[in-house]
Order: structure tokens, then C-alpha cells, then sequence
């Protein structure tokens, strides 16, 4: 696995509270400093309401810190645009979650053609070779026209992974995404996003639970009360 | 846009029950806006063609000898009583009446201009006498200013010298029919009584008009009236019989002739026509205000129901303006094919309508005509406003945060 010393994402100072001027005031995250190179395959792990998810949330452009700066691909992060906030996010991020949230209208295929949809492209047959291509690359070549509830969950959490790659994205991030499957599943999931992170050089930062799996990962960044409490490559 | 299409027709797929009440709802309101509009248009043009018979849209007329003071000065500070007596009325023509027809037809909106020349006299046959009105017109010209064809009950609509059209009271008053010879008397000192044949009877819409209206040629009325090459009005017929008075007034600049329209001879009809369209305009206005609260309230049930998509989409980079897009589509979209529908089930009911609705004779009470250019407004208006319906909730799933949203 190369790495290249650019990074595709850089934190710095990165600090999250919630309900700010309230007496329930939270910090969550205390002054993350992070820097992800390109190519990496990372785990981020940490118990439960240590703000992995927060921390993850924010790189994904999901929610803005309260203070510090985020830079994802080489370019800075300004929250006062959503428009510009939205692009960056379509252009460089791709998503997996651990409920796989595909959207339930749509078959496998549309799903995995959904983001490039959202760009304004125009789904042309290379477009669509190339989306059913990633399906046979998840091994559902043949389920491209179920709906994910005729899916298993192991089957739906590929296709997610499908379209997250579908924009060619420099970061994919991945919130538990093997959280609700069973062991075998699971790992056959991690094998797979290491597939994609050798052939395509796509950078992935994913949160887990599972010490097996995060074993696997090139570097583990541990979270623990809202701050990186090892760093391990 | 393509996304956004794309989304759109797939939340409403995907809500059916929903997407079908909502449907349904503006179907119905659109069908009503529809059916009310034609109806009451049809009644009202049935009514105007009733009421204004065989009257022109516009009149021109010469202005009447002015009123002499008899009593009174302006100078004086005292009240003073003036008592107004107008100059004794006599048949009195219009000066270089063929130029004025001509600026009047250059006038827009203008559809026809005629000459006409009309009078009192009384028609005599036997024993039988009636007062009548003797309209004095050239039949070619006249028929574009009032459509004598559909009013006629027997006999044929020709006016050659010695013919003549009679109401049908008329006719019956007499005695006479189709062929019969009358006598019309000007009751003047110098006039002969001349003898017509009726050619034919017309029913102008109204009994006493139908009682005292005698139709001759405009020559032949001219001599009868000893008022050679003269004419005592022009009538205009216009293309839109509510801008009568609006038309009247641009002719008014252009003469000096008194030019009255139907507006002002008829005000009491006209405020009455006006009570009608304002009542189903509101009916309009609240017809549209329910089915657009409906399809809101629909909406917003929608951006509820889908709140963890509208998050999934936003994660995935679907900006806050395609989001607002896809809500403000969808209520367009339930708009437009609601007013579709809505315009096939008021061409049913108007069809149901002037099939089954039937006067004591059995004649359909009046015609109904559903205008393509109604249909057009009405699916125009109703997307109108299912977009415009849409812009709370499409605000609203605009603004929901995407992390938030996705943990919904």
C-alpha cells in the first residue's frame, strides 16, 4: 500500500460543542488535530460517546465544528456557503453508514447512479456500464433491479459502498459499516472496501468497533472523551 | 433538473394513497373552478343575447337640440328653479354618416358598424292597429350587428323594396302571416300609408320589442320618413360585449354623435352580471385556497415521512436548492395532472349538464360552452398553485440538517 505525503484531509484544532450558551452546554470534541494521507486505509476507534461519530459527521461536511479549520482535498472548508459546502461534499466524499441508508424508491442500480444523478450528469450506457460494473465489483451484478428491501443486509451494505464509490471520491467514510451484520459478512465487507482501496487508490477513514477488523487498517486513531488518544501505523 | 424530476416522481410513487387523495382533491376543486366558470358564462352570454335582443352593442346617435334655459343666470347668487325643456323631437340624420362608419370600423376591436334609421308610426291591417317601431336598416350590414338568422320563426329573412320583418307579437297582434300585406302609417301630414308584405317574423328575446318592431329597408324608411339618403343611428357590434363602454368612449372622441353602449342602457343588468361573476370568482378564489391547503398539508406530511432520505440525499451532495426543487416540483406536478383530470371531469359534467338538465320543454336551458382557453387557464392556475403550495414544505426539507435528518 503507497501512501503520498498530501493529505486528503487535515484537522486542526477541531473542537464541537452542542447546545452552546445553554446550561446543558457539551463539548465533545476537545481540539482534534488529524491529518489523513492519501491512499490511507484508517480505523477510528474508540468506545461508545467518545464523538466518533461527531468527529466523522464533521469531516463529511455534515455539521460544522464550533471551532478549528477542515481542509479536504487540499481545499478549506468555509461553512457560511451550503452551496459550495454540497459541491465539495459531492465531489470528494463518499458515504457508507452502518444502517446503509439507500434510499428505499430506488433499485440497487439507481441507487449507486444516484449520486452521480445529484452532480447533473447525464446517465449515459458508459455511465450505467460503469455503475453495474462497481455492482459486479460488489458481487450483486444480478440484483441490480431489487429494491434494497428484497436485499439482505449484507447485500444492501454493498450496494451502499457501490454508490459511495460511484463519484470516484478522494475520502470515503464509513460509520460502522459492519456494525449490524454477522462476523463473516462483516469481514467479507472489510476485505472488499480494501479491494477498492488498493485499485482505486481511494482513501478510507472508518469507524468500528470491531478490534479484529480495525487490526486489518494501515494506521488505527483512537478517540476516547472527545480526544485522539493513540495513533497508531 | 433531471434529479430532481427523478426524486419527485418517486416520492409520489412511492406515497400512492397520499399522492391519489391529493390527486383526487385537486381534481375535483380544478372540475368545480371549471364547471361553475362555464356555467356562469354561458348563463351570462345566454342572458346579455336574451336582454339585448335585437340591440347593438354600441349606439351612435345625433345629440339632442340642446336644452334652453328658461329660468335663472349663472351670475346669480339667489336659488333659482330651472326648468328644462327640450326642443320638440323630430327625425333628425346624421351628417356624412357613410364617412363616419368608415372611422368608426378603424376603431379597434370594432366588428361592425351600421346604418340605421328608425322611427315611430303605427302598422295597420283591417281592423287591427299597433303603435311599432320602424328600424329602417340595410339587412346585409344589420345582420353583423345583430343576428337576425337565429331570431327568425317563419318565413325567410329578405327585405326587397316592399317587404317587411315583424315581431312575432306583432304578427300575432294583427293577424297577419308570412305574405300578408300590412299598411305602416307615419302619421304625418304630407306621408302616404304604404303596404308591405311580410316576409318574414322574427322573436327579439323580449315580448314587447317583438310587438312594436317592424324591419324595412333602409330606402324604403328613408321615403316613408321623408329623410332622403338620411339615417338616425350607427349601430356597432364589438368583440368583447363587456368592453362596450370602454369601446364607446375611444368612438366618442372621434364625433360628436352621442354614443351610448348597452353598459349604460342596461346598468341595472350589468350590476346584476357583476354580482354573479364576483360571487363565483370568490367561489373561485376559495376552491383554490382549500386544494392548495391540501396539497401543502399533504406535503408536509411528505418532507416528514421523508425526512432520513431527504438526508440520505443531502450526505450524498444534493444541495438545499435541488431539495426545494423536488418539493416545489412535486406540488406542480400533482397540480398540473390534478387539473387534467380535473378538466375531463367538467367536460363530463358539462356534457351530463346540457344533456340531462332540461327546461320544462325539454330544450336545454341554455348553452354551455367549455373554451379551450378556460381549460388551458384553469391547468395554468392549478400548477400555479400547487407550486406555490409546495414552497413551505419544500423550505422546510430544504433546511433540515443532513445529519440530523439521516438519524431520523
Amino acid at each position: 500500500m503507497s501512501t503520498t505525503a498530501a493529505p486528503v484531509l487535515r484537522l486542526s484544532a477541531i473542537r464541537k460543542s452542542y447546545n452552546v450558551g445553554t446550561p446543558v452546554e457539551a463539548e465533545i470534541l476537545h481540539g482534534i488535530d488529524l491529518s489523513l494521507a492519501t491512499g490511507e486505509f484508517a480505523a477510528l476507534i474508540g468506545p461508545s460517546g467518545s464523538g466518533k461519530s461527531t468527529l466523522l459527521n464533521i469531516i463529511g461536511l455534515l455539521e460544522p465544528p464550533t471551532s478549528g479549520s477542515v481542509e479536504i482535498a487540499g481545499r478549506a472548508v468555509s461553512y457560511n456557503d451550503d452551496d459550495s459546502l454540497t459541491r465539495l461534499r459531492s465531489e470528494t466524499l463518499g458515504f457508507v453508514f452502518q444502517f446503509h441508508h439507500l434510499l428505499p424508491a430506488f433499485t440497487a442500480l439507481e441507487n449507486v447512479l444516484m449520486p452521480r444523478l445529484i452532480n447533473g450528469q447525464k446517465i449515459t450506457e458508459a455511465v450505467r456500464a460503469e455503475a453495474l460494473h462497481l455492482l459486479d465489483a460488489v458481487g450483486l451484478r444480478e440484483a441490480e433491479s431489487k429494491k434494497p428491501s428484497e436485499l439482505s443486509g449484507g447485500m444492501q451494505q454493498r450496494v451502499a459502498i457501490a454508490r459511495a464509490l460511484a463519484v470516484k471520491p478522494a475520502l470515503v467514510l464509513a460509520d460502522e459499516p459492519t456494525g449490524n451484520l454477522d462476523t463473516k459478512t462483516a469481514a467479507d465487507i472489510f476485505v472488499m472496501l480494501r479491494k477498492f482501496n488498493r485499485d482505486f487508490g481511494t482513501s478510507f477513514l472508518i469507524v468500528t468497533h470491531d478490534p479484529r477488523l480495525a487490526a486489518t487498517c494501515d494506521r488505527r486513531i483512537t478517540l476516547a472523551d472527545g480526544q485522539i488518544v493513540s495513533d497508531e501505523r | 433538473m433531471i434529479f430532481e424530476i427523478q426524486i419527485a416522481l418517486r416520492f409520489l410513487r412511492e406515497g400512492r394513497t397520499q399522492s391519489a387523495l391529493i390527486v383526487g382533491g385537486v381534481t375535483v376543486g380544478v372540475a368545480v373552478v371549471v364547471f361553475i366558470s362555464a356555467l356562469v358564462s354561458g348563463l351570462q352570454s345566454n342572458t346579455i343575447s336574451r336582454t339585448l335582443g335585437a340591440q347593438a352593442h354600441i349606439v351612435a346617435k345625433p345629440v339632442d337640440p340642446e336644452a334652453r334655459r328658461q329660468i335663472g343666470d349663472d351670475r346669480s347668487d339667489a336659488t333659482s328653479i330651472a326648468v328644462v325643456q327640450t326642443a320638440p323631437r323630430k327625425v333628425r340624420s346624421i351628417n356624412n354618416w357613410q364617412q363616419v362608419i368608415a372611422a368608426f370600423e378603424a376603431v379597434p376591436t370594432v366588428v361592425a358598424v351600421s346604418p340605421m334609421l328608425s322611427g315611430a308610426a303605427i302598422a295597420i291591417r283591417g281592423e287591427g292597429r299597433n303603435a311599432v317601431t320602424i328600424f329602417g336598416v340595410d339587412l346585409q350590414r344589420y345582420d353583423r350587428i345583430v343576428d337576425l338568422r337565429n331570431k327568425l320563426v317563419t318565413g325567410s329573412l329578405r327585405l326587397e323594396p316592399g317587404d317587411v320583418l315583424v315581431g312575432t307579437e306583432l304578427a300575432r297582434d294583427l293577424g297577419a302571416d308570412i305574405g300578408d300585406r300590412i299598411t305602416i302609417s307615419t302619421g304625418t301630414v304630407t306621408a302616404t300609408d304604404e303596404r308591405f308584405r311580410i316576409t318574414g317574423t322574427l322573436d327579439l328575446g323580449n315580448r314587447d320589442l317583438s310587438r312594436r318592431a317592424v324591419y324595412l329597408p333602409l330606402h324604403t324608411a328613408q321615403n316613408l320618413f321623408e329623410l332622403p339618403g338620411g339615417v338616425t343611428s350607427l349601430e356597432v357590434r364589438i368583440q368583447d360585449v363587456f368592453a362596450a363602454d370602454k369601446v364607446a368612449a375611444r368612438i366618442a372622441r372621434i364625433t360628436p354623435l352621442t354614443v351610448d353602449s348597452w353598459m349604460t342602457t342596461n346598468s341595472q343588468l350589468l350590476s346584476a352580471l357583476s354580482a354573479q361573476t364576483a360571487s363565483t370568482t370568490i367561489i373561485r378564489v376559495f376552491v383554490s385556497i382549500v386544494v392548495m391547503l391540501g396539497i401543502a398539508s399533504v406535503l408536509v406530511v411528505a418532507v416528514v415521512q421523508k425526512t432520513r432520505e431527504i438526508g440520505i440525499l443531502r450526505a450524498m451532495g444534493a444541495s438545499r436548492g435541488q431539495m426545494t426543487r423536488v418539493f416545489l416540483l412535486q406540488g406542480s406536478l400533482v397540480g398540473l395532472v390534478g387539473s387534467m383530470l380535473g378538466s375531463l371531469l367538467a367536460t363530463l359534467l358539462v356534457f351530463l349538464f346540457v344533456t340531462f338538465v332540461r327546461g320544462v320543454d325539454g330544450s336545454p336551458l341554455f348553452p354551455i360552452t367549455l373554451e379551450p382557453q378556460l381549460l388551458v387557464v384553469s391547468c395554468i392556475g392549478a400548477t400555479l398553485c400547487g407550486t406555490l403550495a409546495a414552497i413551505a414544505p419544500a423550505r422546510r426539507a430544504a433546511r433540515l440538517d443532513p445529519a440530523m435528518a439521516m438519524r431520523a
